[in-house]
Order: C-alpha cells, then sequence, then structure tokens
C-alpha cells in the first residue's frame, strides 16, 4: 500500500532557535496520528511545515496526489499545492476565528470552498451548506446567521463543516478542542470520530492533550525540542512509554 | 496656459504613466502600480482619472467630463477647467465629438466608437478587498486566478436579498482571466464594457492602481447559473426625451414627494430632446 | 492463533533513578482455536501485564507475540490496529469510551470499525444488550454514568458483538450477579465453540473450571530478580 502522506527529514528552525528537526514518518490512508509535546516543542512548526503554511529548511512532505500519484508538495509549484490545500486537505485551526470568515454568514463559509472549485450554482451550493451543518450538528436554520453569533464549539463545527465540504483525504488539526468547555470538547471530539470513520479520512493532529489523542488517533508521535523522542501505537505510548520525557508526560496528567 | 507643463504633468510623469497604461492595455484587467502624482484637487475627487488623462492628451484631442452621467456638476466641471487652463485643448459635451472622456461612475448611452477613449475614476480598484483585506493575499488570488471569494460576495447577496443585491461596481472577469472592479458604474453599464470599440482606461489616485481594457475586449459580469447577471433598469421612460433603454436618475420634484426620472446621461438626453422626442414631463 | 515464544518484559522507569524492573521472562504460550486458556497466578505476577503485550498495549522486551499470523512486536501500528480491528477482541476490566456516546452505538462500533450498516450493527448491538439484560431505556445514554455491573456487561457486549478469531477478557464476570455471570459465560462457550482463541483472567474459580480448558501460572515467568 502506497502512503498517502510520506514524510522525510522535515527541519526547520527560526535563526538559532530549533523549530523541528529531521522529523520522518509515513501516514497511511485512514490513518488518524497525534503528535504530544509541550509548548515549544516543535508541533506547530512540523504541522505548518507539512501543510505549506511554512516552508521547511530542509526535507520532502510526498503525498499521493489523486491525479498524479505521490508529489513532493515542498517543491511543487505554489497554485498546485494551494489547490491542494482547498480541494483535498483540509486545516483546522485552534482559534475557529482564523479558520472562518467571521464577516460571512454560515452558508457562505461552508459554500467558498465549492465556489473556488467552479460550483457555480446557488441552489447547489446552498444544498451542500445545508447538509454539511446537518453532519456537523448546526441548525439549518441559522444557515444566513454571522459564525459571530456562534458559540465557541458551533465556530468549531462550522470551520470542520467548511473545511470538509470538498470531501479531502487529509486534514491538519492544529489543537482542535483547545479553548472549549470539556462538556463541548467531548461532543467535537465524537463528531471528528464519526467523520474520520465514515469518510475514510486521513488526519493529523496536534495537541498538548492526552485525552485528545486517546480518543482519535491511532498512532502517537511525542516532541520534544524540536525531535520526535517517541512514535508508536496511541495506547502504546500512553500507557508503556518507553522514553523518559514521555514517561514524565503521562504521569503529570492529573487522573480523574 | 503659460506657467504650466502641456496637461500639468511633467514629461517624465506622462511617461511613466503611459509606460502603465501600455502595461494593462497589455494584461486586460490586471491591477498595474503607478506612482501617483500629487494632484491639485483633494482625493476622491478623480485624481487617478485625472493623471491618466493628462498622460494621453494631446493638443488635438476634445475633452468631455461627465459626473454621473452629467457634464454640468462640480465635479465634471472643474476637471474640465483644469485641462482647459493647463493644456488649452478644447472641450466638449457631446458625446460624439469628444476623442477623450473621463467619466465619473457612468459609461455615456451613445455606443462609443473607435479612436475615442473613455478614463474611469476609480476609488478602489481591488474588487476582493470586500472579504480579502490583505494585499499581498488578494494579489497573490488575482495571480493564481482564485477568484472563489467572488462568488460567496454574490452568494451573500443573494442568501440575505434573494437576489444579487450588488447594483453598482458589480464585479466583472476580463477575457475569462482577471476579475475587475468596472469603477461604480451601474450594473446597467456593465454590458457595455465588452466588446466595445473606444480604449478603457481606469484610474485610481490613492491606491495608484492604473487597469485597462482595450477595444473588443470580452468582459463578463460574474453571477450564478440559477441567478444570472440582470442589468436591470428603472421601470420608466424618461420623463424628458421619452427614452426607454436608458438609465436614469431619480429626481424628487417638491416637498410633496412629487417625483420624476429622467436619463442621467445630460447630453443624451438633449440629443434626443433637439432631434423632436418628448417625455411626459418636458415643459 | 495465538503464539508467544521467548517473550519477555522490563519496566524502565527513567524518572524515578532509572530503575529497571524485570516482570516477565522466557513466555511461551499456545492457544488453539477453540481453547481457552486461563492466566493464573498472585497478584502481582504479571497477569495483567501479559494480557497486555499481547494486546500490543505493552511493549515486549523481547520475543515474538503472533495473533492471526501477525508478530506484534514487531507490526507497525497500522497492521495492530488491523489485527485489533478484525482478529483480536479486549474485554478490559475497565469500560473507556467518549462521553454522550449512547450505549447502542458503544456497543455497536467495532462492527462499524470493519464496515458494517449502521442498521446492522445496531441490530446486533441490540441484541447482545437485550441477552445481557441491559435495560432498552439505558441504550440511548452514555454508558459513564451506569453502574460498575452495567458498565462491565456493555463493555463485554462491545467484546462479544464481533465474531473475533482471539478474544482477551480481563476478569470479564468479576462484578456480575449469578445470572448475569452464566450469560456470560455462555457467550463464551458459544465463542469456543465456533472456534475462537481465548485467553483469560479469571478470579472466580467456578467460571474458570466451567469454560477454560487449561491454566498457565503466570508465577512461572517471574524472573529471578538480580539481588
Amino acid at each position: 500500500m502506497t502512503p498517502l502522506l510520506s514524510v522525510q527529514g522535515m527541519t526547520r528552525s527560526y535563526g538559532n532557535h530549533l523549530g523541528c528537526s529531521d522529523v520522518s514518518f509515513d501516514l497511511y490512508p485512514g490513518e488518524v496520528m497525534g503528535i504530544v509535546g509541550e509548548s515549544g516543542s516543535g508541533k506547530s512548526t512540523l504541522l505548518n511545515c507539512l501543510a505549506g503554511h511554512l516552508t521547511p529548511d530542509a526535507g520532502s512532505v510526498i503525498y499521493d496526489t489523486r491525479g498524479h500519484g505521490p508529489r513532493d508538495t515542498v517543491t511543487m509549484s505554489e497554485p498546485e499545492r494551494r489547490m491542494l490545500g482547498r480541494t483535498d486537505w483540509a486545516f483546522v485551526h485552534q482559534r475557529a476565528s482564523d479558520g472562518l470568515r467571521m464577516g460571512v454568514s454560515a452558508g457562505g463559509n461552508v459554500g467558498e470552498r465549492l465556489m473556488a472549485i467552479g460550483n457555480r450554482h446557488y441552489g447547489d451550493i446552498r444544498g451542500h451548506a445545508i447538509d454539511w451543518l446537518d453532519r456537523v450538528e448546526i441548525d439549518a436554520g441559522r444557515i444566513d446567521d454571522r459564525p459571530v453569533t456562534f458559540s465557541g464549539g458551533m465556530q468549531q463545527r462550522l470551520q470542520i463543516a467548511r473545511n470538509l465540504v470538498t470531501g479531502p483525504r487529509l486534514v491538519f488539526m492544529d489543537e482542535p478542542t483547545g479553548g472549549l468547555d470539556v462538556s463541548v470538547q467531548a461532543r467535537l471530539l465524537d463528531l471528528l470520530r464519526g467523520l474520520v470513520r465514515d469518510m475514510g479520512l486521513s488526519a493529523i493532529i496536534v495537541t498538548h492533550d492526552l485525552a485528545v489523542v486517546r480518543l482519535l488517533a491511532d498512532r502517537l508521535m511525542v516532541m520534544k525540542s524540536g525531535r520526535v523522542v517517541e512514535h508508536g501505537l496511541t495506547d502504546r505510548v500512553l500507557d508503556d512509554p518507553q522514553h523518559a520525557y514521555t514517561q514524565l508526560l503521562v504521569s503529570s496528567v492529573l487522573q480523574v | 496656459m503659460s506657467g504650466y507643463n502641456f496637461a500639468y504633468l511633467d514629461e517624465q510623469t506622462k511617461r511613466m504613466i503611459r509606460r502603465a497604461i501600455l502595461k494593462a492595455l497589455a494584461i486586460p484587467g490586471y491591477q498595474v502600480p503607478f506612482a501617483s502624482r500629487e494632484m491639485p484637487m483633494p482625493y476622491g475627487w478623480g485624481t487617478g482619472g485625472v493623471q491618466v488623462s493628462a498622460a494621453v492628451l494631446t493638443p488635438e484631442d476634445r475633452f468631455k467630463v461627465i459626473d454621473q452621467g452629467a457634464d454640468d456638476t462640480t465635479n465634471a466641471v472643474s476637471i474640465r477647467r483644469f485641462f482647459e487652463r493647463t493644456a488649452g485643448i478644447a472641450t466638449t459635451t457631446a458625446t460624439r465629438d469628444a476623442t477623450v472622456i473621463q467619466t465619473r461612475h457612468r459609461i455615456p448611452e451613445e455606443p462609443l466608437r473607435e479612436g475615442q477613449i473613455l478614463v474611469y475614476q476609480v476609488p478602489i480598484p481591488e474588487p476582493l478587498r470586500f472579504l480579502e483585506p490583505r494585499e499581498s493575499e488578494t494579489r497573490k488570488m488575482h495571480s493564481l486566478a482564485e477568484y472563489g471569494l467572488m462568488h460567496v460576495k454574490l452568494y451573500e447577496d443573494i442568501s440575505r436579498h434573494g437576489h444579487i443585491a450588488t447594483t453598482y461596481a458589480y464585479p466583472v472577469k476580463v477575457e475569462e482571466r482577471y476579475v475587475m472592479d468596472p469603477s461604480p458604474i451601474p450594473k446597467f453599464d456593465n454590458p457595455k464594457l465588452s466588446d466595445c470599440a473606444a480604449i478603457q482606461l481606469f484610474g485610481a489616485g490613492r491606491e495608484q492602481r492604473i487597469y485597462a481594457l482595450p477595444p473588443y475586449t470580452t468582459v463578463a459580469s460574474l453571477d450564478f447559473d440559477d441567478h444570472p447577471f440582470d442589468p436591470s433598469r428603472a421601470d420608466h421612460p424618461c420623463g424628458l426625451c421619452g427614452s426607454v433603454e436608458t438609465y436614469l436618475d431619480e429626481v424628487i420634484m417638491d416637498d410633496a414627494g412629487g417625483r420624476m426620472f429622467v436619463c442621467s446621461d445630460t447630453d443624451h438626453c438633449e440629443t434626443r430632446q433637439n432631434a423632436g422626442y418628448r417625455g411626459k414631463d418636458a415643459g | 492463533m495465538i503464539e508467544l515464544r521467548n517473550v519477555s518484559k522490563t519496566f524502565t522507569l527513567h524518572n524515578q533513578g532509572s530503575a529497571v524492573i524485570n516482570v516477565l521472562a522466557h513466555v511461551d504460550l499456545d492457544v488453539r482455536p477453540g481453547e481457552c486458556v486461563a492466566l493464573t497466578g498472585s497478584s502481582g505476577a504479571g497477569k495483567s501485564t501479559l494480557m497486555r503485550m499481547i494486546y500490543g498495549n505493552y511493549m515486549a522486551r523481547s520475543g515474538v507475540i503472533r495473533v492471526g499470523g501477525v508478530d506484534l512486536v514487531q507490526a507497525e501500528p497500522r497492521e495492530i490496529i488491523r489485527i485489533r480491528r478484525e482478529t483480536l477482541g479486549y474485554v478490559s476490566q475497565f469500560l473507556r469510551v467518549v462521553p454522550r456516546v449512547p450505549t447502542l452505538q458503544v456497543v455497536a462500533e467495532p462492527l462499524r470499525a470493519i464496515g458494517a450498516p449502521p442498521d446492522r450493527a445496531e441490530a446486533q448491538a441490540r441484541d447482545l444488550l437485550t441477552r445481557l439484560n441491559i435495560p432498552r431505556r439505558l441504550w440511548s445514554l452514555s454508558p459513564t454514568t451506569f453502574s460498575g455491573g452495567e458498565q462491565q456487561r456493555v463493555n463485554i457486549a462491545r467484546g462479544f458483538v464481533h465474531p473475533y478469531p482471539a478474544l482477551l477478557l480481563d476478569e470479564p464476570t468479576a462484578s456480575l450477579d449469578p445470572e448475569n455471570r452464566d450469560i456470560v459465560l455462555g457467550l463464551i462457550e458459544t465463542a469456543k465453540q465456533r472456534g475462537a482463541a481465548i485467553v483469560g483472567i479469571f478470579h472466580d474459580t467456578d467460571a474458570r473450571n466451567r469454560v477454560c480448558d487449561r491454566e498457565i501460572d503466570v508465577g512461572r515467568f517471574t524472573p529471578e530478580q538480580a539481588a
């Protein structure tokens, strides 16, 4: 089986400060990988390099494109990369306001990607928007409301709908439940789990919340100071951590 | 006219602007940056259009200026006087007789012909500005022809009003490539942009951009398959000349709410009246 | 079906002076289809550790753990996940679920994960919940608020809804009343009859005697501790 994403030697620094160093892994279709680590461990830098938001200093991100098979997204032309970014990839930001157009209605937010790839039928776009609002459990009656009138959890679900409407195969998530109430987090996690399963999505989730990765991620990468210190099946890493840092991380979580 | 270089601007500046115009004509609809000069009038009064006119005018030209279709409003009169004084050129109010026409917010009703130049005054040249405030991002969107956002604006219109409620500065796509703001002309005028025999030049002074449509350029107004573009006009004949084909202004006549509809293009209306056409309100 | 060769397990506690604890060594075990093997031994002997290693949840230090032909010690995470989805079921002592997900969905999930249509998965989940005497009014609620015995039966339903060829059972009857205990033992017997290879931990001697074919004392794998 061909990996959907094959990452080799991903390295990025900011002057003398190391972002991430020599990170390599393969992600297979339908796999969900978590990346955990403390603030400054390089996990967000890595995610942004993978998603094409940052240019890495070294390394390659080979993506198995629909049309042309495996291609290095680091060296492909910008129009191609941006096209991937709004069709076959999705990016869920921690702050919904970074991933939504706050001045545009919920329907317009969901419809934007469709219009970007050439859909020119209003009724059709609106139909898709209603369908997606339903799938992320937002009342269709809110379709013409702006996201500023939504709760934090609803905004995050709207961001997910906006991202998934084009049927992407790979989703990048940066702390998708960060900043949400615990009760809202659970609902969002359940929703994400269902979407990942039903759409056969592959996903890379950056978080510092071990509970999130336990529920969502098949496998886990633990980062410290820009490097991967441990990598494996999620419950194995969490229940039988091998590296000193992972042991510290796991034992630091308060038990409830 | 002593004391001024021809058409106010120095020759180097005019050459710089002409280069921008030539580039703009070579890439229809693309916004070319230029080093806009301070003009002896405030921004918003047509400084971009005035600089473009200054760069294209020759001593043999006959110059016309309209503001919302009228030759006799303050803005039109002052720009016409400006070039009379600084270029000593002939002026006219007749569309037919003019070789260069500077306009704010209208395209003349009379079809333009080859050899004429129509200069638009543009306040905000960037059609994507409404939804994407970052200039770096809008430039990238133009260069990659990523125009989904433009339809988001139209989508928002329909979702809020049931139809596309944008009535002026209605976005267009030029030769299936660049999305362009046609300046705040009524959407009624949009069809005249396309396949026009004259050269159309757009100048934005404050924003320092020039863009252009060479003669016979295809210009399409953006729309949806199920909400096609509709260049609507008020459903009245002109009160003065009786035309049912022109763009109308609504004029309030008295404190009792009396009103009349008249052509916004004053030259066209007068030409028709002189030819014997009469509307119901004509004296 | 389940095959262990020379498996050993140590824990290294990096944050406690790098203490190394040898837990198991030289573990050999074979469980054939239709066979149920009980792990016995005193508390702390490593019964749960061994079971967790077979599930891939704990990392073996050395050796081979083969389930359905795949060596879980060497396998990639996605291989282990595939084995868990298709081949290897696990009924743990504790229920771990996403809050807010209804019991019916919790039980149907293993079938959904292998691509069963929702209606069929739910029908089978309903059937099992009925057999395990979980009141119908609870099906639409999350099991997180259930009593210990109810949670355990939900856990069992989850473990038996898909006919796994290999099953790991950690105290499946611990907090059950006699009637439900009998039902669960019946499920285990049925699983054996269809050919499931089962490894279990049963403190309940009667239950062990009823369903298990043989016992392995995990204590015999306890390594000699260095003095």
